[in-house]
């Protein structure tokens, strides 16, 4: 774990160590938000937590192979664990009757478990610590190599040809990988392989899990495949720009993560994390689409709108009664509801001019007047419909139209008058308004 | 070990009910988003009573559940990645909280560490006590909710439809799946709680069907996984297996949590091979029973279609002229006929062979099932002839008696049966041609 507390973040002495932990963080997470866009999409995300975690036996083992931790024995390991779980958790689905989480439960839980144990067994050979795969350890990454002039961090050198092949393999297999994603029925049927696809994904996961776990450790990969693309999707619709904004996300949590975690000496992964779970809930709560606040900010508004209407519409009625009568502005947010949103709506519709104030109470305004004329119009046009082709006696027909008034617009309008006789009155014998 | 033994028999208890509502992955959330809570909690109180901490991580993991079902409830995000999301944000927050506590002096942090991984050793007495206490209480607050529990794990559309609050009750649940949890974390580890809970239930299912039998065979699978794990965790074990001679020169003692862990999914493996019905044994099995009586159901048909009296003298049958007419290759049918010999079914002389009068009664009621069937498909179904011999081919071997009977009677009644007496094979609906095979469609 981390023990430098790094006051100046420009201090010669450490600045390249943190651009260095802060390229390896941008790299992996690229990496993790590239695949795990598909991940979250096709609703596998706990494949990612699985696979992660089941990746472990099968490094260890490549590792005592090969006595190193380069590119390719970590490849044929990750593949081989990746299909392993994969294949285990459908054989165990298949025979077992077990739904598919628990299938992946049993699965991945035994072959992290195994990893532990073949870890502990040879622990002596293989440079890993069982903590540090949990929890990651970015500072791996004080371990270098140079290459041209330049001190990299020798992780790199997994971490940025897994990158590369993510994107190869996503940009080559675009449309096949978009296709299975949102309807396997159709790429089946025009001949692409769901299966195929499938595994493929897994292998890239699995490929991608092992080359960031060391980095980022193994519960945080699952943070970094899943969390950037969940954020992503709440804000665009679009497979693309979901994609291109979730490693925009991976890139902003490594850097920023990084930031945090080098200044207060915390564990640079778990800074990441809990990054990205914010960036997540503030989507949650502020994306334009379909965050929280876009919603309840849009419910506000309609109710606004409905308690203007409703107002408009009493007064109208009341007009109609008896043209002398005002009636007072308390007795008016009463009679509507009441309350904060009563009182707003009242305000702005003196404020818009639709209705005007005086001592003796509440007066349309002439063209407060015609739009109330419009929302009575409607609501005994569906009151004569509900009555007349629908049947229903004349004393259920008010509620339904009190509520519909509000969301018809002028064409069905006008189909309904189509229907009426000329100057038919409504069941309750009032006059419709033109 | 006696420890181990119970939180596997009360976590193989409450995993069941997690396993059948599909939440198992809830306890793998749990187990992680109860990090920080524990952190946390030590941060506060500044002990490593398991009591205290595990208020902490009970406080935490509740909360993560909560998330869940508000992301899962209030925006697009799929309830699987909503795990996922609370999971890790909950761990890295736990994990930052383990920093802050190192980075601390005073902080005895090593102790914490214990929960990522588990530390049987750390068990005292008192927290014994603990762990039993929760197991009879669980134990009781299931027998008290056993129906309501029951309905609710195989059709919670009826139950909320009787009008039961099965949000409660699943809450419950989750309560008591988060209670075993965060008990059970000092023990095997945060990581590898989640195996507890899952495998047991997961093994159990492939001995049985019903839920009390499930929940008792869940728990002694669970507690059965704490003893071996623990056998094998204890140092020394290791060399004795012989496995040590690669490790270092010192002992290694290997941290029970992964191998109690590794128990389970043993036991789950053994369960899945050998266990009756389910088991992949028993299945093959079965299968293989049933391909070798339709593999002689076919050869003692094809005797008596190339018989042409067969009523009459049990004639003697070229092998060569068998093999032909059902396909055969010669070694698979001189493997077939020694077995039906050995049955009793037939007799052999040189190159040719012919039915025993008991092998001839079997084959006359086959091929009299076979063209009851092919009649009934042909009327029935208004198939023509010449396809009907690969319908009954797939049915005639799982025909039941009643059912032969039944349709005997059926076409008798309509008057579509010749009037034989009872036991007669009537004649096939197609042609029957001894000089082609039987795979072909007669033109």
């Amino acid at each position: 774990m981390m023990i430098l507390a790094v006051n100046n973040l420009l201090d010669p002495d450490t600045l390249p160590m943190v651009l260095r932990i802060m390229v390896m963080a941008v790299l992996v997470n690229l990496s993790c938000a590239l695949v795990g866009s598909f991940l979250v999409l096709r609703r596998m995300s706990l494949m990612g937590d699985a696979l992660s975690h089941a990746v472990l036996p099968g490094l260890v083992v490549a590792f005592l192979f090969s006595g190193s931790l380069s590119i390719v024995p970590m490849f044929i390991g990750a593949v081989l664990a990746g299909v392993a779980t994969t294949f285990l958790t459908q054989t165990l689905h298949h025979y077992g009757r077990l739904s598919t989480d628990a299938a992946m439960g049993v699965v991945f839980t035994s072959l992290f478990a195994l990893g532990v144990v073949l870890l502990k067994l040879f622990g002596s050979r293989v440079h890993l610590d069982a903590a540090c795969v949990y929890e990651g350890s970015l500072i791996m990454v004080l371990d270098t190599i140079r290459v041209g002039g330049l001190e990299l961090p020798r992780q790199i050198l997994v971490a940025l040809p897994v990158l590369l092949v993510n994107v190869l393999v996503v940009a080559v297999l675009w449309k096949e990988l978009k296709i299975t994603t949102f309807d396997s029925a159709l790429a089946t049927a025009i001949g692409i392989s769901a299966p195929v696809m499938h595994y493929t994904l897994m292998t890239l996961v699995a490929l991608t899990a092992v080359a960031s776990f060391q980095v980022v450790g193994s519960i945080l990969v699952v943070a970094m495949l899943i969390i950037p693309p969940a954020a992503a999707q709440l804000c665009v619709e679009r497979l693309g720009r979901m994609v291109l904004l979730s490693c925009l996300i991976g890139a902003l949590v490594g850097v920023l993560g990084t930031l945090i975690a080098v200044r207060y000496d915390l564990s640079p992964p778990g800074t990441m994390a809990v990054l990205a779970g914010s960036i997540y809930a503030l989507a949650a709560i502020f994306s334009p689409t379909g965050g929280l606040a876009a919603r309840a900010w849009f419910n506000y508004q309609t109710s606004a709108r409905i308690v203007r209407e409703d107002i408009l519409a009493m007064l109208y009625r009341v007009e109609e009664y008896d043209r002398s009568r005002k009636i007072a502005r308390a007795d008016a947010i009463e009679a509507v509801g009441g309350g904060f949103t009563a009182r707003h709506a009242l305000r702005t519709l003196v404020r818009r001019g639709g209705v005007t104030r005086d001592e003796g109470g509440l007066m349309l305004t002439d063209s407060g007047r015609a739009q109330a004329a419009q929302l009575v119009r409607t609501h005994r046009l569906w009151e004569a419909y509900l009555v007349d082709e629908l049947g229903l006696p004349v004393d259920h027909v008010h509620e339904p139209a009190h509520r519909v008034e509000h969301f018809l617009d002028e064409e069905i309008r006008e189909q309904l008058a189509e229907r009426l006789p000329e100057g038919a009155e409504d069941p309750h014998g009032r006059e419709i308004p033109e | 070990m006696l420890g181990a033994s119970l939180l596997g028999a009360a976590a193989g208890f409450v995993g069941t009910f997690a396993v059948l509502r599909r939440r198992a992955l809830v306890g793998d959330m749990l187990s992680h988003a109860s990090l920080p809570g524990i952190a946390a909690a030590y941060m506060l109180w500044q002990t490593r009573d398991l009591l205290t901490l595990s208020v902490g991580a009970l406080v935490a993991g509740l909360l993560g559940v909560g998330c869940v079902a508000i992301i899962a409830r209030w925006t697009r995000t799929s309830e699987d990645a909503a795990l996922g999301i609370v999971l890790s944000t909950f761990f890295g927050l736990g994990v930052v909280l383990l920093t802050v506590l190192q980075a601390n002096p005073e902080g005895d942090k090593a102790g914490l560490d214990s929960f990522l991984f588990g530390e049987i050793a750390s068990l005292r007495s008192r927290d014994l006590w603990v762990i039993i206490t929760m197991a009879g209480g669980l134990l009781v607050f299931v027998l008290a909710m056993y129906k309501e529990l029951q309905l609710l794990s195989f059709d919670s559309g009826f139950a909320a439809a009787q009008g039961w609050p099965t949000f409660w009750l699943d809450f419950i649940v989750l309560g008591a799946v988060a209670v075993v949890t965060v008990i059970g974390l000092p023990i095997c580890g945060v990581i590898l709680m989640a195996a507890m809970l899952i495998t047991p239930a997961a093994a159990a299912r492939f001995w049985t069907n019903r839920l009390g039998a499930l929940l008792a065979i869940s728990s002694v699978v669970g507690a059965l996984a704490g003893i071996i794990g623990c056998l094998l965790a204890a140092p020394g074990v290791v060399e004795h297996i012989g496995l040590g001679k690669t490790a270092a020169d010192t002992p290694v003692g290997l941290p029970p949590g992964p191998l109690i862990v590794l128990a389970g999914g043993g036991l789950l493996l053994l369960s899945m091979l050998v266990a009756p019905q389910r088991g992949l044994v028993a299945r093959i099995l079965s299968h293989r029973r049933l391909q070798r009586k339709v593999a002689r159901d076919h050869l003692l048909r094809a005797i008596y279609e190339l018989s042409p009296a067969p009523e009459a003298d049990r004639p003697w049958i070229d092998f060569e002229r068998l093999g032909r007419y059902g396909d055969w290759q010669g070694a698979t049918l001189t493997a077939q006929t020694a077995r039906t010999q050995r049955e009793g079914l037939i007799e052999l002389r040189g190159s040719q062979l012919r039915f025993t009068p008991r092998g001839f009664e079997q084959a006359s009621h086959l091929v009299r099932a076979h063209r009851l069937w092919e009649m009934y498909v042909v009327e029935g179904w208004d198939r023509s002839p010449d396809d009907v011999h690969h319908d009954a081919d797939a049915l005639e071997h799982l025909l039941p008696p009643e059912v032969v009977q039944h349709l005997e009677q059926a076409l008798r009644a309509e008057g579509r049966l010749p009037a034989e007496a009872a036991g007669d094979v009537p004649r096939s609906p197609h042609v029957i041609d001894p000089q082609q095979t039987i795979e072909e469609t007669p033109e």
